[in-house]
């Protein structure tokens, strides 16, 4: 069956065109994918009698900078700032060693016992950690760790998507042959990994830090339970500006972009990776 | 000396005679550096060394993994069930042995039942339309775009908004009084909807929260499932005078059918423990002043951090463990069931 003779029966074999209900829908979906953030500079950005005012103006007002400063000062928000710049880049790191380090092994090393470890570690993927809660909050406390940043980086320090993913990737980008060269040459099993496997590695290793790391700064719910209000994530620390706000939005709203502005630059700058992370993730899980 | 090729099994010691299928290809002669270069051959423990290299290293670069995983996530999970037979509080710790004691006692709580109708509830309203959705966005998306690389991307913004602000800001929008919805909802000419009050538009509240951050996010993973797709299929199709919705029932969505399984399987896990979008969508964090929109996961914080009886806080996140592998199942079978309908 050519394609030719089949294009020639109807324009619309190749579909190279959109339809218009093609943008159409995907406009009305970026509308609402932007508008809850615009909304919350837009109300962020008021002060509260404005907003009694004129409820549902999509105008912004002039008191952004004002409204943060409130927020800065009600809720630790430069350390929370740096906490969760120091556990979420600490957690990618880890995540993202232990993961090619596992990786390696399960694509390119042989052992006993490989393909059923391997099996289990995907098994654990479909498992739910976050519920061993109780007795994860019961060893921290016997460490003395509860209010500890580590105590939220530890539990997050390793990814069973993340084993699979990096042993996916390296299968593909490292060339067998490459990792023989290698151990003739004499290299041990550390060298291998170090200066041939890793640099393989490297833009898979990036995606999965990239991930690691919004998934941990948008973590929550452990933070919450383990961390005290002094010290907190800004996820925990917006929940403290919820908790002294409510009724307030101008700066709830206001600590709501303050806290996703970071991610939102990042995902300027990464988004065409996000996509593509995605996109290959779906096709290889 | 002959260099021990990576072939050849690195587990397998002499006495033990290697599992079939483990060692397939014959391990080739390789000339190996020693020979090759003037330099004298290895001495006797540096042979050794490579060796133990060679059988160790995996086990090395895989324990770190296992080990931290076993602490902190298996470890965790299986005590559950032995902290779950016991009195245990938060201040006190340990107490008595008391069985299945505390799972009588949740189990004849009211309250357990409705935290479980709640989570259930919103785990539908999310995860249904969301499925539908996304795939329809997939779709859209697949179709030969101008500058797709903008829609795709626009469509992912949501996901790096946490969940936890994503749920202040559709507080706020699903305000009860001066909400921008019920606004909107009074210029068609709707009563004003009681969003923080009525148990089911508290629900479809909180679903609009999850189905914002993950709609587009599970669309572009159809997306790459749908470009996988042979475009024979489409041209077949069409020859054969089917229109776009007929061709998309008829072979797309049977087309992909293992990632709808698996976009059904994430979504049910992460949805059934559920608990930053129905904790932050007031400022008290009970899920509404008559539970309304209690989750399984609030109540179980509730039961171990406010009335800091961890027995029972175990005794759910046990159950709640169960129900989320049976889900699994269960969605499994379904999925499969309802995908493969479309090929016969």
């Amino acid at each position: 069956m050519s394609t030719s003779t089949l294009r020639r029966g109807s324009r619309l074999v190749r579909r190279t065109q959109a339809s218009p209900t093609a943008y159409v829908i995907l406009a009305v979906v970026l509308v609402g994918s932007a508008f809850p953030l615009w909304w919350s500079f837009v109300i962020g950005s008021k002060d509260s009698a404005a907003i009694v005012q004129d409820p549902f103006s999509f105008i912004p007002g002039g008191h952004f900078l004002q409204n943060a400063s409130t927020v800065v000062t009600t809720i630790p928000f430069w350390k929370a700032l740096g906490n969760s710049i120091f556990v979420s880049t600490t957690v990618a790191l880890f995540v993202v060693l232990f993961s090619a380090m596992a990786g390696f092994a399960f694509a390119k090393l042989r052992f006993r016992g490989r393909s059923g470890l391997l099996v289990f570690v995907i098994a654990t993927m479909a498992v739910p950690t976050q519920l061993g809660i109780v007795p994860l909050f019961i060893v921290m406390s016997k460490l003395g760790w509860i209010g500890s940043l580590w105590a939220v980086i530890l539990p997050s320090a390793v990814s069973a998507f993340g084993v699979f993913w990096m042993t996916q990737y390296l299968q593909e980008a490292l060339p067998d042959e490459l990792i023989e060269a290698s151990r003739v040459d004499g290299a041990s099993t550390l060298r291998t990994f170090w200066s041939i496997a890793l640099p393989a590695a490297r833009p898979g290793a990036a995606m999965l830090g990239l991930f690691t790391f919004i998934a941990t700064w948008t973590n929550f719910f452990w933070p919450f339970i383990i961390l005290d209000p002094g010290n907190p994530t800004l996820p925990v620390a917006l929940q403290q500006l919820q908790a002294a706000y409510f009724v307030d939005y101008s700066l709830v709203l206001n600590g709501v972009v303050l806290m996703a502005l970071p991610l939102i630059v990042l995902f300027v700058f990464a988004g065409r990776q996000l996509v593509a992370g995605i996109m290959q993730g779906a096709v290889k899980g | 000396m002959t260099v021990q090729s990576p072939a050849q099994p690195p587990g397998t010691t002499p006495g033990m005679p290697s599992r079939a299928g483990v060692s397939t290809r014959p391990a080739p002669e390789l000339p190996s550096f020693a020979q090759r270069s003037p330099m004298k051959p290895r001495s006797g423990w540096r042979r050794r060394l490579t060796k133990l290299d060679e059988k160790a290293a995996p086990y090395a670069y895989v324990s770190p993994f296992f080990v931290l995983f076993g602490v902190v996530g298996l470890f965790p999970l299986l005590y559950t069930a032995w902290v779950s037979l016991h009195k245990w509080s938060l201040i006190g710790g340990k107490g008595d042995y008391v069985g299945l004691k505390n799972y009588g006692d949740v189990l004849a709580q009211p309250y357990f039942w409705n935290a479980l109708k709640n989570t259930v509830s919103i785990f539908l309203l999310s995860s249904v339309p969301q499925v539908i959705a996304a795939l329809l966005i997939a779709a859209a998306l697949d179709s030969g775009l101008r500058a797709r690389t903008f829609w795709r991307m626009g469509v992912l913004l949501p996901y790096v908004v946490a969940p936890v602000a994503v749920a202040l800001i559709f507080s706020d929008l699903f305000g009860d009084k001066f909400g921008l919805v019920n606004h909107l909802l009074g210029l068609v000419g709707i009563d004003p909807v009681q969003w923080h009050k009525d148990v089911l538009p508290s629900h479809v509240a909180i679903a609009t929260m999850v189905n914002f951050r993950w709609t587009g996010y599970n669309a572009l993973i159809f997306l790459a499932a749908m470009q996988a797709i042979p475009r024979d299929y489409y041209e077949a199709a069409m020859i054969d005078g089917a229109g776009r919705i007929r061709t998309f029932f008829s072979i797309t969505v049977p087309q992909l059918r293992a990632t709808i399984i698996f976009v059904v399987i994430t979504s049910t896990i992460g949805g059934l423990q559920i608990f930053d979008e129905p904790r932050m969508y007031d400022q008290y964090g009970l899920g509404g002043a008559d539970r309304q929109w209690q989750t399984l996961t609030l109540y179980l914080y509730q039961l171990g951090w406010t009335q800091k009886n961890f027995g029972r806080a175990a005794a759910v996140a046990w159950m709640l463990f169960l129900i989320v592998i049976v889900f699994a199942i269960v969605n499994f079978l379904v999925t499969r069931r309802i995908a493969s309908k479309g090929q016969r």
